[in-house]
């Protein structure tokens, strides 16, 4: 168990160390991809927890539209976030396809609310690229726009996502 | 290197500990400078911090204790007196040795923290060669404190001994200490056989236990006997905490407390991080019980009848109840005796009592009541603020006590005790009390309320002026208190815990602070409340009681609703209002009220529905959705579903801020709507006579406005109830079958959100009593028949307040 623990530890930073830069090695991302509204994204696999159907949430008060509320992940409370309202979609009833996807980044979890999941992806670094400058903010949440054969998606960036909800409206 | 550093460790805790026992004994010592057991208690504390520290190689404080020990040991051979300008100096060097302490603990040394103890040792270094700390003031302090020390007129010897101690040479001292001992080896003696007799009498033998009786009593006669300093030969110096401050009041206890002495007590010490991780996990498992209790109910609905259903009922119950004992059990290793932080307060009165010239005595009940470590180390603070409070605001100087016929020693109780699932902790003094129109005139010159408030609050609420942010009630800013801080402080923590402040004075006869605090934090009772469709949690701790309503018991003063509880006015606000809940289900005519009280305020919360009560655990909503107002965190209950917990303090603040809704429940939204054209006013007709009715429309028809008609005052009523807009006015005729006018205008008034409605009567009784008894039952116009239609209508507009320009 420990030295599993330890593993991960060294290959996450094995890989936080190569991620950033070493984009000329043929480094591959692997990703889980996913729809909200007519748009394809993706997060790293490794940042997902898991991914459970829909269940039943509790509403909490004096937050923005996009957070739903909260929900119990086996004696977890959680907080849930609609990201077809986060995107700017029109609110809707979930389907048969609608999952929570249950993000974990440094000690921050939270479940969002998806369209349908697509693919579990394997891309290389080198095929991603960087958002046009005009629009690298902090607020748009996005890590870089992946290519593979004719799709394009749109990776997220996973800290920001999980960012408390205080310092986004602030700014 | 590491070694040395778990040896300091030790060190510190070793010394911490002896230390919180210190300042106890060293007020007692004052009251009673000749008790032998007390002076080699703290002489053995000094020692024993000067041998480590000098192991340690910390230099400071090893020539501090160095110098202290000089002075007990003197005082310990009774070559000196425990006078109170002693004692000053005794205690300034014993509170310098905490600094150093502390310096040590956070810096690892004892130089960093910048502590001169030069004067301290210069002072305890004149003590100990016997001149007056302060200056050339010989022996009289010395011979002063011995008076009150000897209560006892009768005993011949000791009156001539005391003030001989000083004169003694070292031979007889030395004889004395002889004799003293010897004395207290024979009390030892005698108290092992008490207590022999005791278990030999506990054993049953019947007959052996009045035999030893004669030798139980002995010691009591004889110890005042000998020599003052032993009054009360056995609080043994191990645990004489308890007994001091009770000490001068009680010596019949005695008995009682050389048992507590022979208890050993058998410790050990734990991480405070792995209690609270036992603490979690135990959390989790009450909500796991919770889980299973509920889905028993579940089986047990739809499997009525089946044999399995016994087997599992008592698998349930014994988990259940396992699960409430661990809890408790875990519950009580966090558990702390109040009196760790009662122990500081007799030295902090008797520090207060010498700067303020008062005399004050602190008298300590039901120290051994226990609470959580956390609350234990939240509540210091405002008890220190309360005490200086008493002490300072509320006994009177001693002049001042006796020209009222009071005795010069003023008395500060503090008291704790188990109340339910709360400890109350009561500080009563018997000072001057508060004044209530004192307190008013003060709130109003600073601004704190105003003029009409100042009229309509009652007794209670004035007292509570204490807690507000910038009051002070002290004449004159003294070192002590009266810089407005104090209370407020108290308020805020109080608070913190969820706990309830109670004050209640009589002037000249002195106040009483309760403070109501609940035993654990972790996991807590609450209430669970119903708004339409969402659940709430509120701290049981917070709730003083519930009450059903009817819609007409609340009313509107200025823009907030409140309604009359017994003899008080009561706030009122919605709970859907405060956490803006979705209405989707009607109202039925009456709402329960949740009495909210907590620190000193109180507050009615309007739920849809009472639940029940609730065991929860309060966890975190996250990071992600942190400082939500007015909610503390969040549960899981029975059936999986998370509820989310109200911070009854923030909702308090936050319902100062929302405007009443209530009453205009549907009013508010619809009825403010902005009234444009003519026909967004309406007006319900309703007259048994289809041709009375017509009358009245046409009368009011150059209006434009909407008319709606109903042939009697039952159909009435149902269109006004299930309308979806309100009406501006209606317009009633009297004489009607099944519901008449009067009764339907008085139905019609129960409802708070038709208060305000224009009721006017149209009718052919012109009698005087039917004019009162229209009066009586809510109408707000009276018109007989027959009228002219411009009479009529003018009326009508001059009550729907109909500001449309005529359509030209």
């Amino acid at each position: 168990m420990s030295t599993d623990k330890l593993k991960q530890v060294l290959k996450n930073q094995q890989k936080q160390k190569n991620a950033p830069d070493d984009i000329a090695e043929d480094d591959i991302v692997q990703l889980v991809g996913f729809m909200v509204g007519n748009e394809e994204f993706a997060v790293p696999i490794l940042t997902i927890q898991e991914i459970i159907k829909p269940i039943e949430s509790t509403r909490v008060p004096h937050t923005p539209p996009y957070v739903i509320g909260v929900f119990n992940l086996r004696g977890s409370v959680i907080p849930l976030i609609d990201l077809r309202q986060k995107f700017g979609y029109p609110k809707q009833k979930y389907t048969d396809e609608t999952r929570f996807i249950v993000i974990k980044s440094k000690d921050q979890v939270s479940g969002f609310i998806i369209d349908k999941l697509t693919e579990a992806l394997r891309i290389k670094e080198s095929n991603i690229e960087p958002i046009p400058e005009n629009m690298a903010n902090e607020d748009n949440h996005i890590y870089g726009v992946g290519k593979k054969e004719d799709k394009i998606l749109t990776i997220l960036k996973v800290d920001s996502l999980l960012k408390k909800r205080g310092a986004e409206d602030a700014s | 290197m590491d070694e040395l550093q778990e040896l300091t460790q030790d060190f510190l805790i070793e010394a911490f500990e002896m230390i919180e026992q210190l300042d106890q004994d060293l007020v007692e010592l004052e009251s009673r400078p000749d008790d032998l057991d007390l002076l080699n208690g703290i002489f053995r504390v000094a020692h024993t911090i000067k041998g480590s520290s000098s192991f340690l190689n910390f230099d400071i404080l090893t020539r501090l204790t160095h110098h202290m020990e000089d002075v007990l040991n003197k005082a310990r051979r009774a070559e000196l007196q425990i006078s109170p300008e002693v004692m000053d100096v005794v205690l300034e060097s014993i509170d310098m040795m905490k600094g150093l302490l502390g310096s040590i603990r956070d810096n690892g040394n004892d130089t960093d923290a910048g502590i001169n103890i030069d004067p301290v040792v210069a002072k305890l270094d004149a003590i100990s060669s016997g001149e007056s700390p302060d200056a050339a003031v010989s022996e009289a302090p010395a011979a002063a404190p011995a008076a009150p020390a000897a209560p006892e007129p009768a005993a011949e010897a000791p009156a001539e001994a005391e003030p001989d101690y000083a004169n003694m040479s070292d031979d007889e001292v030395e004889a004395e200490i002889e004799r003293l001992l010897k004395q207290r080896q024979e009390e030892d003696a005698k108290r092992r056989a008490e207590k022999k007799a005791e278990e030999g009498a506990s054993g049953g033998a019947e007959a052996a236990a009045p035999a030893p009786e004669p030798v139980v009593e002995a010691p009591k006669e004889e110890a005042p006997a000998p020599a003052p300093e032993a009054p009360k030969p056995a609080p043994a110096a191990a645990k004489p905490a308890p007994a001091a401050a009770k000490a001068a009041a009680e010596p019949s206890d005695k008995d009682q407390k050389e048992t507590h002495v022979t208890t050993v007590e058998q410790t050990i010490r734990v991480d405070v991080n792995r209690l609270d991780h036992l603490m979690n996990l135990i959390g989790e498992l009450v909500l796991g019980k919770n889980r299973l209790l509920k889905i028993y109910d579940d089986v047990e609905e739809r499997y009525e009848g089946e044999q399995f259903l016994e087997e599992l009922n008592q698998v349930v119950s014994s988990v259940s109840m396992v699960t409430t004992d661990l809890q408790m059990a875990v519950m009580k290793t966090r558990m702390l005796a109040i009196g760790k932080v009662f122990n500081k307060f007799p030295r902090m009165i008797r520090d207060l009592s010498r700067e303020l010239g008062k005399k004050i005595e602190l008298r300590i009940s039901g120290e051994e009541t226990e609470l959580d470590k956390s609350i234990v180390e939240v509540i210091g603070d405002p008890l220190v603020h309360i005490i200086r409070n008493s002490a300072d605001h509320g006994i009177e100087s001693p002049e001042d006590r006796v020209a009222k016929g009071k005795p010069e020693l003023g008395i500060v109780n503090l008291k704790a005790y188990n109340e339910g699932n709360s400890i109350v902790i009561e500080i009563q003094d018997d000072g001057k009390g508060l004044d209530v129109e004192m307190l008013k005139s003060k709130a109003l010159e600073k601004g704190l309320i105003n003029e009409r408030e100042a009229d309509t609050m009652s007794d209670k609420e004035a007292f509570a002026l204490i807690f507000r942010p910038g009051f002070s009630t002290a004449a004159k800013v003294t070192n002590v208190s009266g810089r407005g801080v104090g209370m407020d402080v108290v308020k805020t923590n109080i608070e913190k815990l969820n706990g309830i402040i109670d004050i209640d004075s009589e002037l000249g006869r002195g106040s009483i602070i309760k403070l109501k605090i609940p035993l654990t934090l972790a996991i807590i009772q609450a209430l669970m409340v119903g708004v339409q469709e969402e659940f709430y949690a509120i701290p049981l701790a917070s709730v003083l009681e519930t009450v059903r309503i009817s819609e007409y018991d609340i009313y509107t003063v200025e823009g907030k609703s409140v309604m009359r509880l017994r003899d008080e006015v009561l706030s009122l606000v919605k709970l859907s209002d405060l956490f803006g809940v979705e209405s989707t289900i009607e109202g039925r005519g009456f709402t329960y009220v949740v009495v909210l009280g907590l620190a000193e305020q109180k507050l009615g919360l309007i739920v849809d529905e009472l639940v029940g009560q609730e065991e929860i655990v309060i966890k975190s909503l996250g990071d992600y959705l942190q400082d939500i107002e007015g909610i503390a965190g969040a549960t899981i209950r029975g059936d999986g579903r998370v509820t989310l917990i109200a911070d009854v303090g923030v909702l308090m603040h936050m319902s100062k801020k929302i405007k009443s809704s209530i009453g205009k429940d549907t009013g508010a939204s619809k009825g403010s709507k902005k009234k444009e054209k003519p026909e967004d006013y309406r007006i319900l007709v309703i007259d048994d006579s289809k041709t009375d009715r017509t009358i009245m429309k046409k009368s009011i028809e150059p209006l434009g406005v909407t008319v709606v008609e109903a042939a009697d005052g039952q159909e009435a009523l149902n269109i006004v109830k299930s309308s979806d807009e309100d009406f501006d006015a209606l317009l009633i005729d009297i004489e009607m079958p099944k519901m008449d006018g009067y009764t339907l205008a008085n139905e019609i008034r129960q409802f708070s959100r038709f208060r305000s409605l224009p009721l006017i009567a149209v009718t052919s009784r012109t009698s005087k009593t039917d004019r009162m008894r229209g009066v009586e039952v809510g109408m707000s116009e009276y018109i007989t028949k027959p009228y002219s239609p411009d009479y009529l209508m003018n009326v009508v507009k001059r009550n729907i307040n109909y500001k449309v320009d005529m359509p030209s």
